[in-house]
């Protein structure tokens, strides 16, 4: 998409994989973190817990935890780590309790 | 097999993190005939700077690790020739250590590993220093910028201002315009004569100084400014908070400018994990020249607790070749320490050459040196904690009006550290202010204890630890 953070250069010829983001579907390829998936088509993964608006992640290594994105059924998983997969459904609107 | 005349079979070695120095270390274990388990959190072996992107992507090396690609070959080599008979295990935390056992999550749930000796080849994150703006999307560490390139073919924006400094500055700015990424400009905090001084320790490492002048050269050639002695300001977003607009600087004692960019690539060297050295027993010692507490090791790696070695840039920053020979001079020194014959000449060489790496690595601290001036100078409204949004004031309050002169005492009174991140990105910064505030030398205010969980378990684990639990994404 034309307004994602994050711009694909190159390695596109990947399979396409579908998932789901606050019940929307949204186009990745086979190989995407779903912090690549996310930020290729928008511009923030979550909303930091005390009010301080929209977070991206940021050191992309797994170590600041910044990108935790909530699966549809409660359970979290970090954005950076993690590959999508075909009918992964993710909620970035809010946070569960 | 039992070498030397040792009995190794009952001997259980755990080596954590299979980047260029736990690869070493692996591959010295097994040609003496011990066979470790290795844990480490990445799918494929490589750390950080070899790091393998997911099966899928078709670049070769030489576009992923351009002079490096050799080195990095190398290093998944090693892996792959022990497909199947080695006790790997990719995708694993080790989240505590305690009393000769590690603790580990993976998709299965959690486990515990009782080991006799242990290898921590940990390697390092981004040193990044705050400044006003810098949680917006679109800020990124300067060795995660790389990431997105290197592993998922991705620029972190179409117009990026690298900021910070140290070689890895200019060799992340040259791979994304080498691979067409828009590069805003390369902002330095390091002045020209920090790098004249350096120049003789630099010059006596050869092909590294050549290369560093090379990304230079090139990053000249294809029109992207630099500036050097850069004092950073501020981020600036659009209205809702939700992209980078800009970044406000300043050169030397110049006038205030500012640079149109969509994105930031943020880091000013390196520091070790530390974290799960310290809870094996290492001690800590403060290090007046990078203003970092390291681990306590002799030449060989030994730390202060005994059948505990660090290898590799999570025990002091010397970067993946030097990284490649301390992970097998570590293990040499476990297999000696456990009468195992080994190589008393391969091991008086490694030492020689690492002893060299230590002599260019402070020519490299002298000609990047990490600019203490800029956390102090930090205003008060900016965001130090990310995790918990502990602020710049905050900790100033804590140290002029709540008597806190310590880090834990500091943590204690404004939950800074005490977020997701454990203190990875807060904690060195706080106590550069904390000192500040309180007059302090920065080794007298300390540092924030490690302690397990080193990263965050999910909820419904952590209360499991002695039952199997089901697979959940961490």
């Amino acid at each position: 998409m034309a307004d994602g953070q994050l711009v694909r250069l190159t390695e596109t010829e990947r399979p396409a994989v579908t998932i789901h983001v606050d019940g929307a579907p949204l186009a990745a390829l086979a190989g995407d973190t779903v912090l690549t998936a996310l930020l290729t088509a928008g511009r923030r993964l979550r909303q930091a817990e005390f009010g301080d608006g929209a977070r991206a992640g940021f050191c992309l290594m797994g170590a600041c935890q910044d990108c935790w994105v909530f699966l549809e059924t409660g359970g979290r998983l970090r954005a950076c780590t993690t590959l999508v997969s075909e009918g992964l459904r993710l909620r970035t609107l809010d946070e569960p309790a | 097999m039992s070498a030397g005349g040792a009995d190794l079979s009952a001997l259980r070695v755990l080596v954590v993190g299979a980047g260029p120095a736990g690869t070493r270390a692996v591959e010295t274990l097994l040609a003496h005939g011990v066979k470790p388990v290795v844990v480490d959190e990445a799918p494929r072996n490589g750390g950080q700077i070899y790091r393998q992107p997911p099966p899928g992507f078709r670049r070769p090396a030489k576009a992923l690790y351009g002079f490096e690609a050799q080195k990095a070959r190398r290093i998944h080599a090693v892996f792959a020739a022990t497909e199947g008979t080695l006790d790997y295990r990719p995708e694993t935390l080790v989240w505590n250590l305690s009393r000769n056992v590690a603790f580990t999550l993976d998709d299965n749930g959690l486990a515990e590993l009782p080991y006799d000796a242990l290898i921590l080849a940990t390697g390092a994150m981004d040193r990044t220093v705050p400044l006003p703006g810098w949680t917006t999307p679109g800020v990124f560490s300067l060795g995660g910028s790389q990431v997105a390139l290197k592993y998922q073919g991705c620029a972190v924006g179409r117009r990026v201002a690298f900021l910070g400094t140290g070689p890895l500055l200019y060799l992340v700015a040259y791979q994304y315009a080498r691979a067409g990424a828009g590069v805003a400009a390369v902002l330095d905090t390091a002045s020209f004569g920090d790098g004249l001084r350096a120049l003789p320790g630099l010059a006596a490492s050869g092909t590294t100084l050549l290369k560093g002048l090379w990304y230079r050269e090139r990053l000249r050639l294809a029109g992207i400014a630099r500036k050097s002695r850069v004092t950073p300001l501020a981020i600036e977003s659009d209205e809702g908070g939700e992209r980078v607009t800009a970044l406000r600087y300043r050169v030397g004692r110049g006038r205030e400018k500012r640079l149109a960019c969509d994105a930031v690539a943020l880091g000013y060297g390196l520091k070790p994990e530390t974290q799960l050295a310290e809870l094996a027993g290492a001690e800590l010692a403060f290090d007046g020249r990078t203003r970092q507490w390291l681990p306590a090791i002799d030449d060989d790696g030994r730390a202060s607790a005994a059948g505990v070695y660090l290898a590799g840039d999570g025990a002091g920053i010397a970067g993946a070749d030097a990284a490649e020979l301390r992970g097998e001079l570590a293990a040499l020194a476990l297999l000696a320490d456990r009468a195992v014959t080994v190589s008393a000449r391969r091991m008086v060489a490694l030492r020689r050459r690492l002893a060299r790496f230590a002599r260019f690595r402070a020519a490299l601290e002298t000609a990047f040196p990490y600019p203490a001036r800029l956390a102090p100078a930090l205003p008060d409204e900016t965001i130090v904690c990310r995790c918990e949004m502990i602020r710049a004031g905050e900790i100033r309050t804590a140290a002029r009006e709540l008597g806190a002169t310590e880090m834990n005492r500091c943590k204690a009174l404004t939950r800074l550290g005490m977020g997701r991140c454990q203190a990875r990105l807060c904690g060195q910064v706080a106590a550069e202010i904390l000192a500040d505030a309180t007059g302090l030398p920065l080794a007298a205010v300390g540092r924030l204890r490690g302690q397990g969980p080193i990263k965050p378990l999910p909820i419904r684990l952590a209360h499991l630890a002695d039952e199997p639990a089901p697979g959940e994404a961490a």
